[in-house]
């Protein structure tokens, strides 16, 4: 997710996590100061073009591990769980997808004719 | 694990898993949807409703009750999805073909414990290819047809997966003249809901899809014009 790739670019980013550290302070195992803290914590509500979020953040060795955004209400001043919600991802290394095992493809509408040329025409060949 | 492979509506049927009695069943509810519904056919209904002939009023429940649904998704999608084509023309392909999947998939759940449909491209599956193994659905690259970029694994209550793409054929969406998104798949408990909003996300753009995946109904895997990948947490695992 964004929030996620951003954060770990750039902990001061604009994810929306305003006083990500300040707040609520630790609530995970801690004990830590400074630029070794770990645990979670929970930003200050911001707010932002899509409305108030605010974000909980995993740290682990003063390094952002995880971020995860707890609620934002959209412009209609709906409460939604952005954490359903799709959101950007970095692309993990581009998949082995030829060797992988799949029995059926999915994509855009194929035609009759564009069947003999398509991933499902040759799984369906292979009986995989 | 045999596999069958018949045309209709214009596309592929592949279907592995069916007694020869319910491959026959199903290609007779291909056959019943692209009867009534093709607008390539001058005798269905919907052709003699686009040519004047017939009134939508006098046409069978059954497809009154079709426009109705597709409809109430037109709504549901703050009109991304639209059974009007530009011209005013009712086109229900947008539907037909995920409704004829879906009825299929009850003759097949009457016929076997495990079986996969796959029709140009949308599948729905139930039970398990082999023991222990899920069904799994590459998902093709929007830039090479050729290429899957990854891929679904359908084990639990999803049982759907449809894509849908600017490169797609057919005219039942209205095209934004400068597309947010290329490709979208969309897994679901159900084929309708997974085909209407794929269709849906690529006619609309981030914030749209934003709020179609805010309630967690459904996993989506987006591809960006501008080359970035979105996709929900559930769908992240597929790439």
């Amino acid at each position: 997710m964004t929030p996620r790739a951003q954060a770990g670019v750039d902990p001061n980013g604009s994810s929306g996590s305003s006083g990500s550290s300040g707040s609520s302070g630790p609530s995970g195992s801690s004990g830590s100061t400074g630029s070794t803290a770990s645990g979670t914590f929970t930003g200050a509500a911001a707010q932002t073009q899509y409305g108030e979020v605010q974000v909980q953040i995993t740290v682990a060795g003063g390094r952002i591990t995880d971020v995860t955004p707890l609620h934002l209400t959209d412009r209609d001043g709906r409460s939604v769980a952005i954490s359903q919600q799709a959101a950007p991802i970095l692309r993990q290394e581009a998949l082995q997808a030829q060797s992988a095992q799949i029995q059926a493809v999915s994509g855009a509408t194929f035609t009759s004719e564009g069947y003999t040329t398509s991933l499902q025409s040759a799984i369906d060949q292979a009986g995989l | 694990m045999t596999v069958l492979t018949f045309g209709t509506m214009g596309t592929v049927v592949s279907l592995r898993g069916a007694s020869s009695e319910a491959a026959a069943a199903v290609r007779a509810v291909f056959a019943g949807y692209d009867h009534r519904y093709s607008l390539y056919d001058p005798a269905s209904v919907l052709s003699r409703i686009a040519a004047g002939s017939l009134r939508l009023a006098d046409a069978p429940v059954a497809v009154r009750d079709v426009y109705a649904l597709a409809l109430s998704w037109r709504d549901r999608t703050g009109g991304a999805f639209t059974p009007h084509r530009p011209d005013g023309v009712i086109d229900l392909s947008g539907v037909v073909k995920a409704l004829a999947i879906e009825d299929a998939g009850d003759v097949l759940d009457a016929d076997a414990d495990s079986w996969m449909l796959s029709v140009g491209g949308d599948v729905l599956v139930r039970g398990v290819h082999r023991a222990d193994e899920p069904w799994s659905v590459g998902v093709v690259d929007p830039g090479r047809r050729d290429t899957v970029v990854g891929v679904v694994r359908l084990d639990g209550t999803r049982r759907a997966v449809a894509t849908s793409g600017t490169a797609e054929r057919g005219e039942h969406i209205w095209r934004r003249s400068d597309p947010v998104f290329v490709q979208a798949t969309v897994v679901a408990d159900d084929i309708v809901t997974a085909d209407v909003l794929a269709t849906a996300v690529v006619a609309g753009d981030q914030d749209d899809l934003r709020r179609r995946t805010a309630d967690g109904d459904v996993d989506v895997l987006a591809f960006a014009a501008d080359g970035t990948v979105w996709a929900t947490p559930g769908a992240a695992s597929i790439v």
